[in-house]
This record gives structure tokens, C-alpha cells and sequence, in this order.
């Protein structure tokens, strides 16, 4: 779960477009010392002058937007435009699970969409994302949980998503780490399935996403800070502000997670969203010791083992908004109590680090990936705690949204206007615990 | 653990209190009356500022009241 200390600016000179790793090319760079390796995406010092489409935000889901604007949509004069760094906000601090388990029928088919473009995302950008479908078990410890995970269990199947229960026996088996049957505060009374569920490495996921959007034209501009939206005469899009100069262009779309609402006010636009500080954590790295991916929205923990073998850990929001970077020590040693609990292996364990991202929760807690009242301005935000899964699949269907200027039918319930009209997808119930 | 000043009780920790979100907010009068977007804007949109917050908190834990604070929401500090 590392980022780098400074930002990584390639020389775009040294770039080739089409340099695709191959098992020959490996072999020539194992014999050479792996000195060959050029820069893997073009990233200019500035912007140029003008752009079809500028995306406000260089994590997943834009570097995701870009590359399928360019691939998909023939978009090809797109820039990225960072404040930090690609990956370096929530795409680098998030606790990288995948799945698509949701209730709501909307909500199933989007991340469904996101999970089908996981399991050839690897080969589809010749960067291997580490995608790996261990599985998500997420535990049930009351009847309330056992009845709300029926449920979703049954309306996933209907929906043809996989899901399936596991009595607490069949738990153990599944995740032996796990203290089933002991004398707990939170017990283990059984737990749904998602067998196509797993992790994928973030880094890589804004890595891949960004030497192949590169790759097809896009320019990823680190350090540059959007500081206004332009529009005209009409109200629509005309540019965009920045540190590193004016762009002119129609189309912008904000993939600016907990910062959306202080972009979209730039163009006078009030988001449905608050900011919170969601904690994570890893571990020490061990030999590998848990073989899943365990979560429990009961005590909001997320548990899972990254290929390093850090123990990755995620904790839950704070009570209230804010962009400190910071979680509360109360809310993290919550989940790690209940954590210590569940799997006492864990309480050996030294924590390394712990940081908090700032996530972008909307009043559904489902994302909003959308049009807005201005012209040529599109927003995608709202994934709350958990957009790292859907970020092939909401650039896919956003990058759609920009370029006909309509949604992809699969996005089109995810709109602004739900807030207006009432037809939420209601999540936040979904997932019937205390948010 | 983070200090929130009570206008009753002073400063307690931040457990004891539960927050409301952004204060200021008032119900249309007449609910019937308004628009679509006036009713979606009312329930759902928010300031979400970075920097001054005027926010709704309440002592759940503690005396009960019901109070207005100013938070800085990049470094969490109430400001007087």
C-alpha cells in the first residue's frame, strides 16, 4: 500500500507508444540489468492551449475515463489534469476490494459491468494489474445480518451476480484465520459469498490505466492544480483554470472524489455530497496468512492480505465531514478491537502504518456519474467508501456519458436528477447497518 | 480524542456528541409549493466546504443541547 515520495514525471521524449511488454522483451531486459525500461506515459510540464475534453483528477477513475475516451470513443486529445500525483489520493489509499454484491438491481448491473472488464483488464491494457478473485466473505454476526445478507443473496442471484452463504463450518473452511465459534462480542453466525470478489493492485490499476491512455494520446498533467471552470456567454464549459495555465475546452468531467464539491462550486454547481475521512491500515508484511477477503459492515472492517503480505485493513468513517486527511484513533481502534476478535492471530501483529483518505459520500450512498445543469460539465463522484472497485467500469460508462453527451444506460439511473425526483438507489439502506 | 465545546457542559469528548451536518438549513414553509429541484435541494445538497464550516451538533451523551459550532474542515479546529 505504498506511493511514491515524489512525484514520477517521465521524460515524454523517451516514450514509445506501442513499447508492449512481451516475455521476449523481459528476458532482453533481465540479460541487461533492466536498465531499458523507458518511461511508461508522456507527462508534460504544462497543458496545451486546448483540449476536446479535460478530466479534473489523475486517480482510477480518470486515468479509467481518459484511456476509454480515447479507446472506445475516438477522444484522443484528452488531458488528465492532477493536483499530486496519478494514484495518490484515494487510488493509492483504499483497501483495493472488488466485488459487485449489491442489492439494488442499478447498483448490481454497474459494478457487475465493473467486475466483467476486471477479469480482462490485465491483458486488455498489457499491464498487469494483479487482479485476483480470492473471493469476499462478508460475515454475519446477528439475525439482522443473517436476514440482510439473505437478501442480498437472493437478489443477487436473481440479478446473475454470484453469491452464496456459508454456515459458520463452512466459513472456517473458507477463511480458516478466522475465530468461528468462540466466545465473541460481534460472533460469526455465517457469511455471504462472492466468489468472483477479490483485490487488484491499486498502483498498478492508475499505473496501467495511464501508460495506456498515454499510449492513445491522452496527456497526464501532474502537479497542476484546477483553480476555475470557464464558461461562456451561454453558461456552457469553455476552459478550464490551472497553475500550470488556461486550457480551452467544451467538455470537462470532475473524477475528483472528496474534492468534487469544491471543483463543481467553481461552476456555481451544489453537489449532494459530504466529505468524510475514511481510515485504512497495513501491517507489518508476513508469509501468507489469510487466504480471502473478509469484511464485516456490522464493526465496518475490511480485511484482506496484499501480495507483499501486508495485513490491508479498513476501518470506517468518521462521524463527522472533513478534508483533514486524518481519522479519529477511536474509529480505527473500534474496528481493530473487533478485528483482534475475529481473527487473534491479528493481535501479534505491528501496524506500519495508517492514513485517511477523504471519500465523497452522497445522501444513497451510490455514485452519481452524470450530467449537470451546465453545458459540457459532467461529474463522477459520490463513490463514497468503496469506488477502487468500479474504476474500469465507471470510466467505461462515464467516458461514454462525455463523449454522446448521454448517459450509458447502465449510469443513466446514477444521475443528479435522482435527488430531484426522488428514485434513489438507496444503498445506505442496502446495506442495513449504521452509516 | 478530539474536544468539542458544549455551550453548557465545555469542552467534552468528541463521543459524546452526535453531528448534524450543515446548519442553517430551513424547510420551505410550504413544501407543496416548491419545485422539484427547490425540495431535492433542500434535503440533499450541501455547502461541503473546504474551510469554514458552520455545522449543528447536539451533546447526545451530555446534557442534550442542541448547538451551532464553526469548524475549519481542513484542520478540524472550531473557531470561536
Amino acid at each position: 500500500m505504498s506511493h511514491p515520495d515524489k512525484p514520477y514525471i517521465p521524460d515524454r521524449n523517451k516514450v514509445a507508444p506501442m513499447d508492449r511488454f512481451s516475455l521476449a522483451k523481459l528476458l532482453r531486459q533481465g540479460f541487461a540489468g533492466q536498465t531499458g525500461w523507458g518511461a511508461q506515459w508522456r507527462a508534460p510540464e504544462r497543458p496545451e492551449a486546448a483540449y476536446d475534453v479535460v478530466i479534473v483528477g489523475g486517480g482510477g477513475h480518470g486515468l479509467a475515463t481518459a484511456y476509454y475516451l480515447a479507446k472506445e470513443h475516438n477522444i484522443r486529445r484528452v488531458a488528465v489534469i492532477e493536483r499530486g500525483w496519478i494514484g495518490g489520493g484515494n487510488t493509492g489509499r483504499n483497501t483495493t476490494i472488488i466485488r459487485s454484491n449489491y442489492l439494488m438491481p442499478e447498483s448490481a448491473a454497474l459494478y457487475d459491468h465493473s467486475v466483467k472488464l476486471w477479469e480482462t483488464l490485465s491483458q486488455q491494457l498489457n499491464y498487469n494489474v494483479m487482479y485476483s478473485p480470492r473471493g469476499v466473505l462478508m460475515l454475519a454476526h446477528n439475525v439482522h445480518d443473517v436476514q440482510s445478507a439473505m437478501r442480498h443473496i437472493h437478489a443477487n442471484r436473481l440479478a446473475g451476480v454470484d453469491n452464496e452463504w456459508l454456515d459458520p463450518a463452512q466459513v472456517k473452511a473458507f477463511c480458516p484465520p478466522l475465530n468461528v465459534g468462540g466466545p465473541l462480542r460481534y460472533p460469526i453466525l455465517g457469511g455471504a459469498l462472492q466468489r468472483r470478489g477479490g483485490t487488484a493492485r491499486h498502483d498498478a490499476v492508475a499505473w496501467g490505466f495511464a501508460r495506456a491512455a498515454s499510449a492513445l494520446g491522452v496527456d497526464i498533467v501532474q502537479n497542476c492544480a484546477v483553480t476555475g471552470l470557464k464558461r461562456d456567454a451561454t453558461g456552457a464549459i469553455s476552459g478550464v483554470e490551472t497553475t500550470r495555465g488556461d486550457i480551452a475546452c467544451k467538455k470537462v468531467g470532475v473524477v475528483a472524489a472528496g474534492h468534487t464539491s469544491v471543483v463543481m462550486a467553481m461552476a456555481g454547481v451544489r453537489m449532494p455530497l459530504e466529505s468524510y475521512p475514511l481510515q485504512a491500515l497495513v501491517s507489518e508484511p508476513v508469509k501468507p496468512a489469510f487466504p480471502c477477503v473478509v469484511m464485516s459492515n456490522t464493526i465496518h472492517a475490511y480485511i484482506s492480505q496484499s501480495d507483499k503480505g501486508e495485513m490491508v485493513i479498513g476501518a470506517g468513517t468518521d462521524a463527522y465531514t472533513s478534508y483533514s486527511q486524518t481519522g479519529g484513533l477511536h474509529i480505527a481502534t473500534q474496528t481493530l478491537d473487533a478485528i483482534c476478535e475475529l481473527v487473534p492471530q491479528f493481535r501479534r501483529l505491528r501496524m506500519l502504518r495508517n492514513w485517511g483518505g477523504i471519500v465523497d459520500l452522497s445522501p444513497d450512498r451510490s455514485p452519481i456519474l452524470s450530467k449537470t445543469d451546465v453545458a459540457g460539465l459532467y461529474v463522477n463522484s459520490g463513490w463514497g467508501t468503496g469506488g477502487f472497485k468500479a474504476t474500469p467500469g465507471s470510466g467505461n460508462v462515464f467516458a461514454h456519458t462525455i463523449a454522446h453527451d448521454e448517459p450509458h444506460p447502465i449510469n443513466a439511473p446514477f444521475s443528479l436528477a435522482r435527488f430531484d425526483t426522488g428514485l434513489l438507489i438507496d444503498e445506505a439502506a442496502a446495506a442495513a447497518v449504521a452509516h | 480524542m478530539k474536544l468539542i465545546p458544549c455551550p453548557i457542559c465545555g469542552e467534552r469528548a468528541e463521543i459524546e456528541f452526535t453531528y448534524g451536518g450543515q446548519a442553517g438549513l430551513t424547510r420551505p414553509a410550504d413544501p407543496a409549493a416548491t419545485t422539484e429541484a427547490e425540495w431535492g435541494a433542500f434535503l440533499y445538497a450541501r455547502e461541503n466546504p473546504k474551510g469554514m464550516h458552520r455545522e449543528r451538533w447536539r451533546h447526545i451523551h451530555g446534557c442534550g443541547q442542541f448547538f451551532n459550532l464553526t469548524r475549519d474542515t481542513v484542520t478540524d479546529r472550531f473557531i470561536p
